[in-house]
C-alpha cells in the first residue's frame, strides 16, 4: 500500500507540476497582471484598478464584443439549420453515405492558416472565385472583405462553411438515439412530416443543440486568425475581435497588464453568454 | 424522383465543401493570366508558382519544424499521458482526487485567459525563439489524460495482478499490458493532438520570430501578411498553402473515419 502511494505520486508528480505551472501559476499571474502595468522590459509597475477602469470605457473592446455577438446572431441560426438539414439528409439509407459525411467534414481538418488563404482567394474582389462566379451570371463584383457592412457577414459565412461538418457529425450521432417508437406513435396519429420533426426529432436533439450552441459560442469569442489575416479587423473595426484586440495590445503596444485584463474579461463574458443561452434554451423548451 | 432530388442536393452541398479545394489546387498550376478563371484544368500548366514560393519562403525548413514539433508533442502526450492516466486510474495516492478535480477545472478555463501570462512566462524563461516554447507547454494534454484514464479504468484488475505477480514494475505494466489493449483511445488522442499541433497558428505567432524556427501554418500566415508572394501573388500563396494541406488531405482520404471520431469524440477542434 505504501509502495502504491509512492509510485502513484512518482508517476503523477510531473503532471501535477505541469498543471501547477501552466494552469495554476498562469491563472494567478493573469489576475495579478490585471493590476499591473508591464511592457516585459522594465519591471512591472502596480497600477491599481487602472486597467479595469480603462477597459470599462474602451470603445474598441466593446466594439469587439458587439462584433462577436452580431457574428453569433448571424452564424448560430444558419449553422444549426444547415447542420440539421445535412444530418437529416444523411440519416437514411443512402449510396455513398460515408463519402458525403467525409466531404462535409473536410474543412474541419484543415488549418485556419490555409482556410484564411483559401477564402482570401474566394473573396478577392478582382480575381476571386465568388466574384468570378457572379460575373458569369451578370452580377457586379462585391467587395466582400472591404465593405463595412459585408465583411463580418462574409466571415460568418466562411465560419459556417468551415465548421458545419463537425456539427453534422454531432447531430448524426444524436439522431441514432431518437426512439423509433416515438416516430411510429406520432405517425399513427396522422402527423405530417413537419410535425414529426417538430415534436419528436427536434426535442430529442436538444443535447446536441446545446453542444452546438456552446462550442460555436466559445469558438466565436476566440476568433483571431481570420480577421488578423483577412481584414486586419477592418473596415471601420467591423471585424475587430476580442482576441485580435488582445493580441495587438500585447504585441503592438507591449501592454501586458491591459492584454491580461482583456483576457480575463473575455473569460467572464463567455461564461455570462453561455449562462444566458442555457436559460433561453430552457425557456424555449417550456413554451 | 424525390431520391434524385435528395442526391442532387447532397452533391451540391458536397461540391460546396470540395470544389474550393480543387480550385485551389488547380490555381497553383495556372499562369498569372488564368488565375481568375473557374476551370479546374489549367490551359497552360506551370510550376512557376511553386518555384516562386520555394525561393521566397523557407517552406522546406518550416515543414520540417512542423513535423518535428507535432511528432514530439504527440509522442509526449501519449507516453506521459499514459503514465499519468494509469496513476489516476489504477493507483491510490494522496492528492489523486484533487488532481482529477484540477484537471476537470482546467478544461473549463478558456485558453485566452492564460495566453498572455504563458507568453510572459516564456519570455522570463528565455524560451522565445526556441523549440522549447513550442513543445514544453504541450507536453501534457488534459483531455487526452482524461480519455486514457477512462479507458484504463476498464482494464480488468486481474491483468494487473497477474503482471505484478510476474514481477513487472508499473511502467512495464503500462507499456506492455495496457498499451496493446489501448489502440483505439491512443489513436484517437494521438490524432487530435497531432492535428492540433500541425494546424496551430496563434501560439507560434507569439513565441517565434525567427524564420528558421517557424512552423508551416505560421510561415504561411507571415508569408501572406508580409506580401512576400509579390503582386498578384494569389496563386503563390495558394501554392504555399498546398504544402500544408496536401499531407492532411491524403491522410484524411485513408483515415477519414478516424479523423471524424477523433475530432468529434474529444469535443475539441484544431
Amino acid at each position: 500500500m505504501r509502495a502504491e502511494a509512492r509510485s502513484g505520486l512518482l508517476l503523477a508528480g510531473p503532471y501535477a507540476a505541469f498543471l501547477l505551472v501552466f494552469n495554476v501559476y498562469t491563472m494567478l499571474f493573469a489576475v495579478a497582471l490585471v493590476f499591473m502595468d508591464w511592457d516585459l522590459v522594465t519591471p512591472p509597475r502596480f497600477a491599481g484598478v487602472e486597467n479595469v477602469r480603462l477597459l470599462a470605457v474602451d470603445d474598441r473592446f466593446w466594439r469587439a464584443i458587439g462584433n462577436t455577438l452580431f457574428f453569433l446572431a448571424m452564424h448560430l441560426p444558419v449553422q444549426i439549420v444547415v447542420a440539421l438539414a445535412l444530418a437529416l439528409a444523411l440519416d437514411r439509407p443512402l449510396a455513398l453515405r460515408s463519402f458525403w459525411r467525409a466531404a462535409f467534414f473536410l474543412p474541419v481538418v484543415i488549418s485556419g492558416a490555409v482556410v484564411t488563404i483559401l477564402w482570401g482567394a474566394v473573396y478577392a474582389t478582382d480575381v476571386g472565385l465568388l466574384n468570378t462566379m457572379l460575373h458569369r451570371v451578370g452580377i457586379a463584383p462585391v467587395p466582400w472583405l472591404t465593405h463595412p457592412d459585408v465583411a463580418l457577414p462574409a466571415l460568418a459565412a466562411m465560419f459556417t462553411w468551415r465548421n458545419v461538418g463537425f456539427y453534422v457529425v454531432i447531430y448524426l450521432a444524436g439522431l441514432q438515439y431518437v426512439p423509433r417508437s416515438c416516430y411510429e406513435a406520432i405517425s399513427l396519429e396522422g402527423a405530417t412530416p413537419w410535425q414529426r420533426f417538430r415534436y419528436v426529432t427536434l426535442p430529442s436533439l436538444k443535447p446536441q443543440t446545446i453542444l452546438v450552441v456552446t462550442l460555436s459560442t466559445i469558438n466565436a469569442f476566440q476568433i483571431f486568425i481570420e480577421p488578423y489575416v483577412m481584414t486586419g479587423g477592418g473596415p471601420l473595426r467591423r471585424t475587430l475581435t476580442v482576441v485580435l484586440y488582445m493580441y495587438r495590445q500585447a504585441f503592438s503596444y507591449q501592454k501586458m497588464g491591459y492584454a491580461a485584463t482583456i483576457g480575463l474579461a473575455l473569460a467572464v463574458i463567455i461564461f455570462i453568454v453561455l449562462a444566458v443561452q442555457r436559460r433561453l434554451i430552457g425557456k424555449a423548451e417550456e413554451s | 424522383m424525390r431520391r434524385a432530388l435528395l442526391y442532387a442536393l447532397l452533391a451540391m452541398a458536397a461540391a460546396t465543401f470540395i470544389y474550393p479545394f480543387l480550385w485551389m489546387a488547380a490555381t497553383t498550376f495556372k499562369p498569372a493570366t488564368e488565375v481568375g478563371t473557374l476551370s479546374l484544368i489549367p490551359d497552360h500548366p506551370t510550376f512557376e508558382n511553386y518555384r516562386v514560393m520555394w525561393s521566397r519562403a523557407r517552406v522546406g525548413r518550416a515543414l520540417l519544424n512542423s513535423l518535428l514539433v507535432a511528432t514530439v508533442n504527440t509522442t509526449a502526450v501519449l507516453v506521459f499521458g499514459s503514465i499519468t492516466a494509469y496513476a489516476l486510474a489504477r493507483l491510490s495516492f494522496p492528492g489523486r482526487g484533487l488532481l482529477l478535480g484540477a484537471s476537470l477545472a482546467a478544461l473549463l478555463v478558456p485558453g485566452q485567459l492564460t495566453l498572455i501570462p504563458t507568453y510572459a512566462l516564456m519570455v522570463q524563461l528565455g524560451w522565445v525563439d526556441t523549440y522549447a516554447a513550442l513543445i514544453v507547454p504541450y507536453l501534457f494534454n488534459v483531455t487526452g489524460i482524461l480519455i486514457l484514464r477512462q479507458f484504463f479504468l476498464q482494464v480488468p484488475r486481474s491483468l494487473i495482478d497477474a503482471a505484478r505477480l510476474d514481477g513487472m514494475g508499473e511502467l512495464r505494466i503500462i507499456f506492455t499490458v495496457f498499451w496493446p489493449l489501448a489502440g483505439p483511445p491512443l489513436a484517437m488522442v494521438g490524432l487530435f493532438v497531432f492535428m492540433g499541433s500541425w494546424n496551430e497558428v496563434l501560439w507560434p505567432l507569439l513565441v517565434i520570430r525567427e524564420e528558421g524556427l517557424m512552423t508551416l501554418p505560421q510561415l504561411l500566415t507571415v508569408f501572406r501578411m508580409g506580401g512576400a508572394a509579390g503582386p498578384g501573388g494569389l496563386a503563390v500563396q495558394l501554392a504555399a498553402a498546398m504544402v500544408l494541406v496536401v499531407p492532411v488531405v491524403v491522410a484524411y482520404l485513408f483515415l477519414q473515419r478516424w479523423f471524424i471520431e477523433s475530432m468529434t469524440g474529444t469535443g475539441l477542434k484544431g
